[in-house]
């Protein structure tokens, strides 16, 4: 699960990349930077949660 | 308030130098809150490990590190990717060799990044109390100093590909980050987080069944007295920031003292609010780390933004933290004691999102988003992955015996209070 967050956010840092090279325009730009940086939130989400100590995550 | 940057005149270049001199005070500050926010047995080791790493840090960044943090002599290493230049690392000497023989702009850039770094390698350094080891925490130290620090001060800073989205992209002035709110405080922040998941948490914090044990810091006095030391450092980080990346002009720059006034002020009495409300009464250690946060924040905007501004930005970092302080523990069982994620990484996110916000020029906040980014999806897995690998090298854990006697008498042999008794750990028996 930790690791699997963490590989995760690399994607969503990828993403918001990719979007200010590929979209000139900027609604589509700053639609997909706000994309990339929910895919790193959920990837910390996930990390943080695999990083809890067992007997607390519920 | 953002200006094309001019040429350094004497007069300038002093009062910047004089700034660069006070700003250690912000490590001092900070180091005395990690001290405080600790336990009394681990107290020396707290504050000599301060010292060791950073004197470990500026060691590597002179040998290694400025190399590549630095543009201002060469012209960078620069990738072509889709007809765009991408400059991803400095090209300044091995060794700083040439440096009497550099730019005024580029010596003070250089001070600049050295002191910054001494910021950033303390921060994590606190959230490892009490059970983290000194030769760990001077590894870790070499390790941000060498291959994390200098790049991202260089994107940053150094006319990176951070700092050039604007006349890449046209995204505004490209990343801004004058006070080091980025590079120093959202960097050590995440560092910190990192070092607490590759830690866990201390002995007895976490009982497999109740809430979370409450282990208070031994020194209060410390911690208040800390924040007001560095209260003196980021104004100098802040003022000479805004001279060195802004290119501000010295009658610039009370307004910038003022907005980091102002953004201190606002979050230590947002933070007084809700504590008192909260608990009935207001809590010391809290309202000293939301004071710090509004610091923090501040360093982010504090030559962008209106004084106004810098109140409303002070108001919801105060607000966060005694909420995310609580967040992590409770919810989350990270146990942080000096609370640096809160602190340093989420005030340091926030300031950089408001400095976006409210910038006059269109595209600012997409390109603070973009380093928001960077450092959430690019660096925080870097430096965990290098943490996690430096651990199986120099394991950063004490034994058990080592944090039950705690880390003054197993690391260093004595205790920083020897004529006291110090109490012992009913949640190890």
């Amino acid at each position: 699960m930790k690791y699997a967050g963490l590989l995760v956010m690399p994607a969503g840092f990828f993403l918001s990349i990719a979007a200010i090279l590929l979209f000139p325009a900027s609604p589509s730009r700053a639609a997909f930077v706000a994309c990339g940086l929910a895919v790193e939130a959920m990837g910390l989400v996930v990390a943080i949660r695999g990083h809890m100590p067992g007997d607390r995550r519920s | 308030m953002i200006v094309t940057s001019p040429s350094l005149s004497e007069s300038d270049f002093n009062l910047a130098f004089v700034l660069l001199l006070l700003a250690p005070l912000a490590p001092a500050g900070v180091a005395l809150l990690n001290t405080g926010l600790g336990r009394a047995r681990s107290a020396a080791q707290a504050l000599l490990g301060s010292l060791v790493v950073v004197a470990a840090a500026v060691l590597i960044f002179a040998l290694i590190g400025a190399t590549y943090a630095d543009s201002w002599i060469g012209v960078g290493h620069v990738a072509q990717i889709a007809g765009k230049r991408w400059n991803w690392a400095g090209t300044g000497p091995w060794f700083l060799s040439g440096f009497d023989t550099s730019s005024a702009r580029a010596q003070l850039a250089t001070l600049f990044e050295f002191l910054a770094l001494t910021l950033a390698v303390l921060i994590p350094w606190g959230s490892g109390a009490d059970r983290w080891r000194l030769s760990a925490g001077a590894a870790t130290a070499t390790v941000l100093a060498a291959l994390v620090f200098p790049f991202f001060a260089h994107w940053a800073w150094g006319g990176g590909w951070l700092a050039q989205l604007g006349a890449n992209f046209g995204l505004g002035a490209g990343f801004l980050d004058p006070g080091g709110a980025a590079s120093v405080h959202v960097l050590g922040g995440l560092s910190a987080l990192t070092i607490i998941w590759i830690l866990g948490p201390r002995r007895g914090k976490f009982p497999k069944e109740g809430l979370a044990t409450a282990m208070p810091g031994h020194h209060v006095v410390y911690v208040l007295f800390g924040c007001l030391v560095a209260f003196i450092g980021f104004l100098a980080f802040n003022a000479a920031g805004a001279m060195i990346w802004l290119g501000a002009a010295p009658s610039q720059l009370p307004r910038t003292a003022i907005d980091t006034l102002l953004s201190a002020a606002a979050a230590l009495a947002a933070t007084f609010v809700m504590t008192r409300i909260r608990f009935g009464k207001p809590d010391a250690s809290l309202c000293a780390n939301g004071w710090l946060a509004g610091l923090v924040t501040s360093s982010a905007c504090s030559s962008l933004v209106s004084p106004i501004e810098a109140i409303f930005t002070g108001i919801v970092a105060g607000i966060g933290i005694p909420l995310l302080v609580e967040f992590l523990e409770l919810a989350v069982s990270i146990d942080d004691p000096s609370g640096a994620i809160s602190v340093h990484a989420a005030s340091g996110l926030w300031g950089i999102i408001a400095a976006g916000l409210f910038a006059p020029q269109p595209g600012q906040l997409l390109a603070q988003l973009i380093g928001v980014a960077t450092l959430l999806g690019l660096i925080l897995p870097v430096v965990y992955l290098l943490f996690a690998l430096l651990n199986r090298i120099v394991p950063f854990r004490v034994d058990s015996d080592g944090e039950r006697v705690g880390m003054d008498l197993h690391e260093l042999g004595g205790g920083a209070y020897p004529e006291f008794v110090i109490h012992r750990d009913d949640s190890y028996r």
